[in-house]
């Protein structure tokens, strides 16, 4: 069964606060950040048959196409997906 | 006539909206539960104010596909007037029976104050029996408040007379800090292009009863017990004077 990251962003010129919050949050600390963006992610896997239907999921509930834009990628069954694996350890420090 | 109140899994201002509309306001009201297909019998509709679903995904996303929504929906295409306060109208933005979106407050607090609003458009049930310009003082309670909406939507809603409230201060003026979330052209409240849905931000149920500060919320309820109860005098074959009414109650739906 595929598993499908969906990385979903504010579009640009939409006021993301939490973004502009955790870039203050940067500089606090020194560092020189230019930008911040937060957005989500949603990793979702479906039988097979659901493979044609996972824009239709982002259009219709996961984002909301006024303010949102977003990106399907299938994940390569050798990765581990969030749920475990070096990888996903890595991620969390 | 009836009034329901939805309540989903979240929803924390419904019993305040029942408060009102049974002992302040005197109207029956059914308490509607999110699971609910069947909305018979009911006149006039509320979605309230919570935190639906904890605000997953987005303030409102998940209670939009709620089971009760397909009946929400068909009751609105019939044109029965559906208030969304707060959580309430994000809703039914999620749902898109109402335009736009609403995003974090500019600012990012949580803010819990008295606005005040001024009433833009009376084409409403909930606005037929104000004045034009009328100013509300209203409190509001929500971190997810900001209006969006692209430039041409916005220009749309203003044209076709869909932006029902705007933040203002006491004297009715728009001005900068009397926007307290960083709304689009201060929108506090729309309508689906019926007029029969609108939804708003602030809480005018918690501006009822003289004891909490103003009673302004209350005239939103008040103004579609006048809408209801004229348009079922004109489409009562018993009315006294069908022709005499029909012409004002037209007039005030517009």
């Amino acid at each position: 069964m595929p598993t499908f990251r969906i990385t979903i962003m504010l579009k640009p010129g939409v006021l993301d606060a939490p973004g502009q919050a955790v870039e203050r949050g940067l500089r606090a600390l020194a560092y020189d950040v230019e930008r911040v963006r937060m957005g989500k992610i949603v990793e979702l896997t479906t039988p097979e048959s659901m493979r044609a239907k996972v824009g239709e999921m982002c259009e219709r509930f996961l984002a909301n196409p006024l303010i949102e834009t977003w990106r399907i990628d299938e994940v390569p069954a050798a990765e581990p997906a969030a749920t475990g694996g070096p990888g996903a350890r890595e991620g969390r420090r | 006539m009836t009034w329901g109140v939805v309540i989903f899994p979240g929803s924390n201002c419904d019993r305040d909206c029942v408060h009102v509309l049974r002992a302040v306001l005197g109207q029956r009201v059914v308490e509607v539960w999110y699971e609910d297909r069947s909305l018979d019998g009911v006149d006039a509709l509320v979605l309230p104010g919570g935190f639906t679903y904890g605000d997953y995904l987005r303030s409102g996303a998940i209670a939009a596909t709620a089971p009760v929504m397909d009946a929400v929906r068909a009751f609105a295409g019939r044109g029965g007037p559906v208030l969304g306060i707060c959580n309430g109208f994000q809703i039914l933005t999620e749902a898109r029976l109402l335009p736009g979106t609403l995003g974090r407050n500019a600012g990012l607090r949580f803010r819990c104050v008295p606005t005040w609003v001024r009433v833009e458009s009376t084409a409403t049930p909930f606005t037929a029996t104000l004045p034009a310009g009328a100013v509300l003082q209203m409190p509001i309670a929500h971190g997810d408040g900001g209006f969006l909406a692209g430039p041409e939507e916005v220009a749309n809603l203003e044209a076709t007379g869909q932006v029902v409230f705007r933040y203002c201060d006491a004297r009715g003026r728009v001005t900068p800090s009397a926007n307290p979330n960083g709304s689009v052209a201060a929108i506090a409240g729309v309508a689906n292009a019926a007029g029969n849905v609108v939804g708003l931000m602030p809480h005018p149920e918690r501006a009822s009863e003289v004891l909490l500060g103003s009673t302004d919320g209350r005239r939103l309820f008040e103004s579609v017990v006048a809408y209801l109860t004229r348009r079922a005098s004109v489409l009562s074959p018993a009315s006294a004077a069908p022709t005499a009414s029909a012409t004002p109650a037209a007039g005030g739906r517009r």
